[in-house]
């Protein structure tokens, strides 16, 4: 019941202990036992019009300074939490962004850090794990678990692949990607919302049989035949006048492929339509309180239906990104548990489109900070590195998220009477 | 408009919850629909409203007969329904929930949330309301929430509102209120349809009133008739409207409960430092409206939830149990009848032998080595079927298969064949009927009589000033007063909003 006493939140102390920790490592390992030597922060590429000189520091005296930095907010949150109060979401930001300019710092003593290269490339990374958070988040919210993103993610990057080879069109091989994918979410749908079943036993059934048919698939086609059914290349990068050539910023979002442009405009389209416009609302009343929305006159299983199924439509491009829009053909699984990453996606970003786009880049960098990490300073380990972006997940879930709150009606089927 | 149910029947598989009814509600009355938990008139509601669809008859409005396919075609035609249990989203505001589902829009289907507030606020002036259309429901009492459920009906200009037991979460100064929007609703011409099973709240406002009985109309009265006469046609024999109770003697402390404080699920403080006793032979009511801290309170006690802070103690005859676990507490006497029988008293896919061993099934009369010893079970579970008076085929019946008042009744058996030395009883008659009423009110008194200390933990007010020797009410987490049994009703509603004296 809701007229309980509103007051008297425990905030706790996670968030200073947590931080104070970190900047008491950062300050140690990376300043006063870090690494002897120079770090240039790259602004700009060679190529690029507009130049801006890098940034040259002492690796250690980077380590020391954000050390301090990090500990002062730390001292903050520290005083926040004695206000009973919390720490306010951007702080923390700015806390993760200088512990992320201390490892970069760290790693790359001697040498330099390429920022365009790692934000682009992070962002590049990134798209699939964004769209297949967006199917997620279509489908989560009117309250249908999509556990099957990662046998959406694989049908469209197969599809993508193949239709795009075959045809030569990249339009038709996107197209038939998405619209596979959505099919993929149709079966999910039917038989969650006409035969009730458990959502994520037909997930994981779906994500097994689309692994299942593409393996058979390559192993017996593309494989053989791979100059004609699994060579579609990749798409063109589109420079955007002017905008591309914006300082740092212009590399990293307006030298693109098509794929990441559209991820780019679609994270906020979802957002509009969801907390907007009469479907979203309608959408989300689904998702909380069926019946409610259906004592108003609202079709539950249709709204969910068509839900669900643009979700997957969405992640079938995910799909089309990893191929025609990155790795140029089709490799077994090469969805590689991206899926899995989105829903975890979805639940960091608390349902909510703009937050779990920005929990997919987090993961991003974390992929291209273990390939960098390990060209710029071999000697690291490093799984080590790959650890610290889940690390900062983790601290952000457990310390600034707070809980989160699903959908109230997840998972549950809607049984008219 | 005026409304007629024709031979309305409606059956789930061999029950027939509703049977041949036929009614009909003049425009601009208020019309009880009077009877007991069970009774069918939910049901009758749901099929007027297109959740159900009736095996046989139809509805009229203003003699045309209408086809509704859903609850989509009953709002359109003029029906608005008030639930039981809101149907409000509550993480939603109050101007998106009431236009919910015909939501004015601008271009490109995207929300005019100004337009959707101007309605709200429009209506709820007309009314004297009082809503603020920006809040969350979730932040809003039960009694401001029901308001938004029936600004929702009028803004889809319902001509016919039905309001399904809508007293039972509200406070007597609440209800008050509700009659005179009632009252208020009527004179605008909206014919009102009040589903209850509470005698007076029929009596002071209904104009006319239809009882039903097992599904089927057994007759109609005016709001002048006797309650005794209402009670009677409601039942279907006399009824016993008082419980014969002697005087309290109220012996040694049996629990003391001091300045102990309790978190709810979202981590908020629904108990806030609360202190009191219960003494041998003795009722203690904790009263107050849903949702100010009893349930947690009653956790609590129980060991389900712990203290919040150092300083809250609890102790069961001299023996501190505040971090005691359930089991411990079971074990130094202290019996628990939950508020929701179906999802905290019962496994309802057990048989009634089953649920009946649940909390000592570890005890030597059930067990043989370590085995359980059918033979003894049985014979426990049949005696107990018998001395409770559990309506079943058989002890091996699923309780599930049981109606309300005896899944009920397996509880309080279950509870009072311990040795016990307290009785918590929370909600104990909810959703029961008036046989089972009477029956779990006799067993309760008896307790007492025989020595136990007994804190009922109730929300129905009849049930409290019918059972207490003291009765202390609750508000936000606090004991707002303690007063004695004869304490008028006005005075413990002022209570139970939390005005205190």
């Amino acid at each position: 019941m809701s007229n309980t006493v509103a007051t008297e939140v425990k905030v706790g102390f996670k968030s200073p202990i947590v931080m104070g920790s970190i900047g008491l490592l950062t300050i140690v390992f990376m300043g006063f036992l870090g690494r002897e030597g120079m770090v240039g922060f790259e602004i700009s590429r060679r190529q690029d019009v507009i130049q801006v000189p890098a940034l040259d520091i002492d690796s250690s005296t980077l380590g020391i300074i954000s050390g301090v930095l990090m500990l002062a907010i730390s001292g903050f949150s520290l005083y926040r939490s004695m206000q009973n109060q919390k720490t306010p979401i951007w702080v923390s930001s700015i806390y993760g962004l200088i512990g992320v300019t201390a490892l970069l710092g760290w790693l790359a003593a001697e040498g330099t850090v390429p920022i365009a290269f790692i934000a682009g490339t992070a962002l590049v990374l990134a798209v699939p794990i964004i769209l297949g958070a967006m199917a997620g988040i279509m489908s989560e919210r009117v309250g249908i678990t999509n556990i099957a993103i990662e046998g959406q993610l694989l049908t469209g990057a197969f599809m993508a692949a193949v239709v795009s080879s075959i045809t030569k069109s990249y339009l038709l091989g996107t197209l038939s990607a998405m619209f596979a994918a959505a099919l993929l979410s149709m079966v999910l749908a039917v038989f969650s919302i006409k035969f009730l079943a458990q959502q994520i036993i037909v997930g994981v059934v779906l994500n097994v049989l689309v692994i299942g048919i593409t393996n058979f698939l390559y192993q017996q086609w593309l494989t053989e035949d791979a100059e004609n059914v699994n060579f579609p290349g990749t798409l063109d990068i589109i420079r955007i006048p002017v905008l591309s050539d914006i300082p740092l910023l212009g590399p990293i979002f307006f030298e693109n492929r098509i794929t990441v442009f559209l991820a780019i405009l679609i994270v906020p389209t979802i957002w509009f339509v969801l907390f907007k416009t009469r479907l979203g609302l309608r959408a989300r009343a689904v998702g909380e309180h069926p019946l409610a929305a259906d004592t108003v006159g609202i079709g539950v299983g249709r709204t969910r239906f068509w839900w669900v199924t643009i979700g997957g439509s969405i992640a079938g491009l995910g799909g089309a990104a990893l191929t025609i829009g990155n790795a140029g053909a089709f490799g077994r699984e090469m969805s590689g548990g991206f899926g899995f990453i989105a829903l975890a996606v979805v639940i960091l970003g608390r349902w909510h489109p703009i937050s779990a786009a920005l929990a997919a880049l987090l993961f991003g960098f974390s992929i291209i900070l273990r390939v960098w990490a390990n060209q710029v300073s071999p000697g690291i380990p490093t799984d080590f590195i790959t650890m610290v972006p889940y690390l900062v997940t983790i601290i952000a879930v457990v310390g600034f998220v707070g809980q989160s709150r699903p959908p109230k009606a997840l998972a549950v089927p809607y049984v008219k009477g | 408009m005026k409304l007629e149910l024709c031979g309305i029947t409606k059956r789930f598989g061999a029950l027939v919850a509703n049977d041949a009814i036929d009614l009909v509600i003049e425009p601009g009355e208020i019309h009880a629909l009077l009877g007991e938990n069970g009774a069918g008139k939910s049901t009758l509601m749901n099929v007027l409203y297109g959740l159900y669809t009736a095996d046989e008859g139809h509805i009229e409005l203003d003699g045309v007969k209408q086809n509704f396919s859903g609850p989509g075609d009953a709002m359109a035609a003029g029906i608005g329904m008030v639930h039981q249990h809101f149907m409000l989203i509550p993480v939603f505001t109050v101007a998106e929930n009431v236009a919910l589902g015909h939501e004015p829009t601008k271009a490109l289907g995207i929300m005019d949330l100004a337009t959707a507030r101007k309605n709200v606020i429009e209506i709820s002036d007309r009314f004297g309301f009082n809503v603020d259309p920006d809040a969350l429901i979730e932040d809003l009492p039960v009694g401001v929430q029901q308001r938004v459920e029936i600004i929702k009906a009028l803004s889809r200009d319902a001509k016919v509102l039905v309001l399904d037991e809508p007293t039972a979460v509200l406070t007597p100064q609440e209800t008050d209120e509700l009659m005179e929007i009632m009252r208020q609703l009527a004179k605008s011409g909206t014919s009102i349809v009040f589903i209850t099973h509470k005698l007076r709240e029929v009596k002071a406002v209904a104009d006319r009133i239809t009882v039903i009985r097992l599904g089927k109309v057994v007759g109609t009265a005016q709001p002048d008739a006797s309650t005794s006469e209402l009670a009677s046609l409601m039942v279907g024999r006399e009824v016993m409207l008082t419980v014969d109770k002697k005087l309290a003697t109220p012996g040694k402390v049996v629990l003391e409960v001091d300045h102990v404080s309790v978190l709810d699920d979202r981590l908020q403080k629904a108990v806030n430092d609360v202190s009191f006793q219960v003494h041998e032979g003795e009722i203690l009511a904790l009263a107050g409206v849903q949702g100010n801290g009893q349930t947690e309170l009653a956790e609590f006690l129980l060991g389900l939830r712990k203290p919040w802070g150092k300083e809250g103690k609890s102790s069961l005859n001299g023996k501190e149990i505040t971090n005691a676990t359930v089991r411990q507490s079971l074990d130094s006497g202290l019996g628990f009848i939950p508020e929701d029988r179906k999802t905290d008293g019962l496994v309802s896919e057990f048989s009634i032998a089953e649920n009946l061993m649940l909390n000592s099934s570890y005890k030597s009369r059930f067990t043989k080595g370590l085995n359980i010893n059918f033979a003894a079970r049985k014979k426990i579970a049949n005696e107990l079927i018998e001395e409770f008076d559990v309506r079943t085929p058989s002890a091996e019946t699923p309780a599930s298969k049981l109606s309300g008042g005896n899944q009920q009744k397996v509880v309080v058996a279950r509870e009072l064949s311990r040795e016990i030395k307290l009785l918590i009883a929370s909600q104990p008659t909810r959703g029961v009927d008036v046989g089972s009423i009477e029956f779990i009110h006799e067993r309760i008194i008896a307790e007492r009589d025989a020595g136990k200390a007994v804190v009922l933990i109730s929300t129905e007010l009849d049930e409290v000033l019918a059972l207490a020797d003291r009765i202390a009410v609750m508000y936000r987490g606090k004991i707002v007063g303690v007063v004695g049994p004869t304490t008028s009703r006005e005075d413990l509603g002022k209570l139970m909003a939390g005005v205190t004296a």
